[in-house]
Parts: C-alpha cells; structure tokens; sequence
C-alpha cells in the first residue's frame, strides 16, 4: 500500500512582508513587488523594437486589440459578473462611428478615435441598458445575439456600403504611431482597472458578482452601478474597434464578425479569469500563434476552439494565476 | 396568394419546430444548453451523405448509422466535456459553442492530410418522396408535407415520452430539482447522458428531413443553432405547446417577411424577436418565469 500524500502550500515570507507599507523600506521587498509590473511594461514597449519587421509589428498590434478586448471581457465577467459574450458588438459599433466620420466627413484620426471611444461607448450603454437586469446566462444570449441583428440589419438595409462595406479609410501616420498608441492603452486599461477595483467602487463591483440580492438589500441601485462598468468596459472595446477601423483601412460587416466575440473569451480563459492582466497576457501569445496559422484558413478558429475547451477541462485557472501561485507561494508534498 | 402564405407558413413553421425539438428538449427540459446543436444537425448532414455515396450504403441504412453515430458524439460531448462544467451555466454555453465552431470550422478545412473539406453545392442528400402535389391553390412537393408530417409525429412523442415515461419524468424531475431528484435516486449524469444523445440525434433527424430540400452545408449550422434559440426563447422553457406557437409565429411571420420584405429581413427579425423576448420575458411566453433568478 503507498502511502498517500498531499501538496502543502504556504506563503513565501517576503510576501507577508510586502503586503504592508514597510514594504518601502527595503530594495528587496521594493523589487519583489515592482518586479511583474516592470516586466509586463517592458515587454509591451520592447516587443515592438524586437520583433522581426513590419509584418510581425502589425500583427502585435491587433494582438493589442484582442488584448483590449479580452480585458474588457473579463473586467466585467470576473470582476462585475456580467458575462458579455457580444464583443463583437463594440467593435463594430466603434469602428464604424470611427470610419464613418472618417470616410463621409473627412476628419483626421486624432479626432475620430476619442469621439468613437466616448459615443461608441454611450451607444452601446445605451442599447445594453435594457438588458442589465438580466442575469448570468440571459445577459450572456442576450449580449451574443447583438453582433449578429446589427450585421444583419446593415446587409438587409443596405447600409454604410452594405456587403463592400466603406474604403479606404484613412490610417495612422505610421506602424511606431499605431503600435506604441496600442501598447501604452493596453498597459493603461490594465492598470486602471485593476486600480479602479481597488477603489471603493470596486467592492461594490465584487459585491454584484457575489450576490447582488444583497447588495440591493444594502442600498445600492445595482443597476446604475453595472452601468457604469459597462460604459467603461465598451468604451475599452469601441476604442479597439476604431484602432481596427483605421489600422486595416476598412470597415465591414466583418468588424461584426464572430472572432472577436470567441477569441477575447480565449484569450481571458487561457490568460487567467479575473486577473485583468492574465488575459491581455493570453492575447499575446494567441493572436501571433494564430497568425502563424494564417495559411490554414479556418484553422485559426479551431485552435481557439481547442485552447478555450483545453483550458476550460484542465487548467480553469489559467497561466497568471499559476505563475502567480509559483511567486508567491512554495510548495511541498507532506504525508497525509 | 393568401393560401400560399398560409401553407408555405405552416411548413415553415414546422421547419421550426424540426430544428428546434432537439434544442428545447435537451434545454427546456434538462436545462443543458447545448450550442452544439447547429453543428450536430450539420454533422448528420455530411454523415448521412459520406454512407450513401462514399461508403454506397442503402439510404435508410445510412440514415440509421448516421443518427446512432451523431447521438454518440452527443453522448461524448457530456461525456468529455460539458460534465466539468456542469452547473455553471455559462460556461456549458461558452464550451458547447466552442466544439459548435470547432466542428462547423473543422470541416470546411482544406489541405490537411489530402482532406479536401466540406464546401461547395454538391452534397445533397435525396427526398424520400420525389414529387409534387398540384391542386386548385397551391402546389407543394411532397418532402415540405412529410416535414409537417414528421414535426407533428415528433412533437406528440416527445410530449408523450416527457409526461408518461418513467426516463422523462425522470429527466423533468432534474431540471425542477436536482438535488431533490438525486435523493429519489435519479442518476443525474447518466440523464443527462441520455438527454444529450437524444437531443442529437433529433438534430440529426431534422437534417435528415430537411435537408433534401436544399444542400447540406456548414453555414446552415450556425442558422440552425439561431432558429433553435429563437423558438426555445420565444416559447418558453420547458412548454411544448409555447415551442409549437412560437415556431408557427416565427414560420409565418418569415414567410411574410420573404413574401413582403424581402428574405434578408428574416435573420434581422429572428435576432430581434430573441433579444426582445428575453428582455421582456426571460422563460419566454409560454414558459413557467423564474423571476428571482432571471433578474435582479
């Protein structure tokens, strides 16, 4: 008979020490915390400099988009527990605001872009408010089912150029413009969210996910407060949709299209739930892994696919959250 | 004019209620969502039709392979899959549509391993019944009557099979109560199993009948799962009489809409009838609501 073990976890003795401001008083306690968020800004602003040429630089900047994308998914389904499976939605409703003022008015991308991000936003809260009430698995069909009535009702009415959709929409001044835009609001969407769940509002937004009956019973207008995360969330994904509207110079109904709905939900699943960063994490390393796989067609979707299941089944708690268990804690087999 | 509409309306809406049947049994029932439904029903498609001219089988035994090897994978998917998700209900839809778009992506590969890939007109499976019926109105081929004829029959099994069999009183049971249902002694994954292989294989029997009318093909799936959702939504959970009106609507409010508007209108309609129905009402019409736990 073997004898049966278990695997004990305990906390490493610097993190008990930097959990409290004396954490400053010392180099080592001061790099122990600096160390991730050092690293996670240094990749973002070197990985451009690094990579092989402008192809691979384009390709890191719509990774940047799916990172966008995956942090808002996951900023309102592992923070606020509303799970919005419709990221398609603000992609195209920013995009196309954004190509749209672009194409029929002529204004520059400095312009288009903020007013995107703010009215795209505003629609989408808008459209979306009707919904919040709902709960878990409605909200989610419900929030699915709105990239696909919009793309329908501007193929059947025949609108903004229908199947050709409108080009060329005017671009950025140049690929280091682009990509350094995107890598400096994917490092700002990261640390203000997590900043902002930090913050009083925060506890609220844990409060809902948890159990909102309670905090109704509290006081609070549960509502107003979903709201609120969401204008911020689809102010992140119409902003990633009016990168996408200039970066590629084109809008369609393609910008509706189910990738960008499934791969954010990969990315999140794979990075980490709940982590804000683990995600933007799972991003980076699909969007180039699926790039590789361009000359496959479809292939690209499969492998979401496959990750996205393979996570689910064998690893629900994603990358960061095992890296960060390693950092944090040591572990060893004890005997039962 | 107003007999076509009437007719061609009633067919449609049984349509309905063929794509949809598998979908509400396995979710209205046994509260299982499975997104994969669209991709099954596209499966049985290419299966059926792989037996028959690749494999040179007889049609009623391609059939019957077909419909078994589909509520395998059914049976599989739970199995493997949707068992570790069990009870959180988001992520059962997020895995299910996962296999859904690997499955329907998967077959329209090319290139890999001499594989050539599921695209084009050409698989198209044959009507049981060639033939079309004149009369004094309207003239309809005999396939669209035999939809009728096999949603109906459908229909009255599954409702006989639910209310006055002791598997699906069983499988009711789970989905008011599982722990209650537990505690009487109802193997809820084996239920679940069953649930699961039945629902596919009523997908697969949907893309038997209907298909003939056209060619099997993988974007129908994603058409298929939206239509199934629709009907499910808009009847209500858990009610065969709200599933039945909710596909006669939908069959002739798209056969106005075609005869009208014109055909691109009806995805716009079916997405619009789901996002307002479960605004306004959650369970759906005809379905019992659970107030607390679909709104706060």
């Amino acid at each position: 008979m073997n004898e049966e073990r278990r695997k004990e976890r305990l906390d490493r003795g610097i993190k008990a020490r930097t959990e409290g401001l004396y954490a400053v008083s010392s180099w080592r306690e001061v790099s122990y915390l600096l160390a991730p968020r050092a690293g996670l800004i240094l990749f973002l602003l070197i990985a451009p400099l690094v990579v092989p040429g402008l192809y691979w630089q384009r390709v890191l900047a719509l990774a940047g988009v799916y990172a966008l994308l995956a942090i808002s998914f996951d900023f309102l389904a592992g923070r606020v527990g509303l799970v919005c499976i419709g990221g398609a939605f603000m992609v195209g409703v920013g995009g196309y605001i954004s190509g749209g003022l672009n194409y029929y008015l002529g204004l520059p991308v400095a312009l288009t872009i903020p007013v995107a991000t703010f009215f795209g936003a505003l629609i989408c809260t808008l459209v979306w408010l009707p919904c919040l009430p709902l709960r878990g698995v409605y909200f989610a069909v419900v929030t699915f089912m709105f990239p696909f009535l919009t793309s329908s009702v501007i193929l059947a009415g025949g609108l903004f150029g229908s199947t050709e959709g409108l080009s060329p929409i005017g671009g950025f001044p140049n690929i280091w413009v682009s990509i350094y835009l995107m890598m400096s609001l994917v490092l700002f969407a990261i640390f203000g969210l997590r900043r902002l769940c930090g913050e009083d509002i925060g506890i609220v937004f844990a409060g809902i996910k948890d159990n909102d009956q309670a905090v109704i019973a509290s006081g609070v207008n549960v509502t107003r407060v979903k709201m609120y995360s969401l204008f911020i969330a689809t102010a992140i994904g119409c902003f990633a949709g009016a990168f996408v509207a200039h970066f590629s110079g084109f809008i369609g109904v393609s910008l509706f299209a189910v990738d960008f709905s499934i791969m954010p939900i990969a990315a999140c699943i794979m990075g980490g739930p709940g982590t804000i960063a683990g995600p933007a994490l799972g991003a980076f390393i699909l969007a180039p892994l699926s790039e590789l796989l361009r000359g496959f067609g479809q292939l690209r979707v499969v492998l979401y696919c496959v990750v996205l299941v393979g996570f689910i089944l064998f690893k629900p708690e994603g990358l960061l959250n095992w890296v960060a268990r390693k950092y944090h804690q040591f572990e060893h087999w004890v005997k039962v | 004019m107003t007999m076509d509409v009437l007719i061609y309306g009633i067919v449609n809406g049984m349509t309905f209620v063929l794509m949809a049947v598998g979908f509400s049994f396995v979710y209205g029932i046994s509260r299982l969502p499975n997104f994969a439904h669209g991709a099954l029903y596209v499966v049985n498609g290419f299966i059926a039709w792989s037996f028959l001219n690749s494999a040179g089988l007889p049609y009623w035994l391609s059939i019957l392979l077909s419909l078994l090897i589909v509520s395998l994978i059914g049976v599989a998917i739970y199995q493997f899959v949707m068992i570790r998700v069990r009870g959180m209900p988001v992520s059962e839809i997020i895995v299910s549509f996962a296999i859904a778009l690997a499955i329907l992506e998967g077959l329209r590969l090319q290139g890999i391993g001499g594989f050539k890939g599921f695209i084009g007109p050409g698989y198209v499976l044959p009507r049981f019944i060639d033939g079309v019926i004149d009369t004094a109105w309207v003239a309809i081929d005999i396939q669209r009557l035999l939809i009728i004829g096999v949603g109906l029959l459908l229909l009255g099994l599954m409702w006989l099979f639910t209310h006055h069999f002791k598997m699906g009183l069983a499988l009711r049971a789970m989905a008011q109560h599982e722990r209650a249902a537990l505690m009487l002694g109802i193997n809820s994954d084996r239920m679940a199993n069953i649930a699961l292989g039945i629902g596919s294989a009523l997908a697969g029997l949907a893309a038997i009948t209907i298909t003939p009318l056209g060619n099997v093909n993988c974007e129908s799936g994603y058409s298929v799962l939206t239509n199934a959702i629709a009907v499910c939504v808009i009847g209500g959970l858990g009610s065969w009489g709200g599933t039945v009106l909710a596909a006669l609507i939908l069959g002739m409010a798209t056969t106005l809409m075609s005869a009208f508007g014109g055909t691109m209108w009806n995805n716009v309609l079916v997405f619009g009838l789901i996002i307002l129905i479960l605004i306004i009402r959650p369970s759906g019409l005809f379905g019992q609501q659970k107030e607390l736990e679909e709104r706060v």
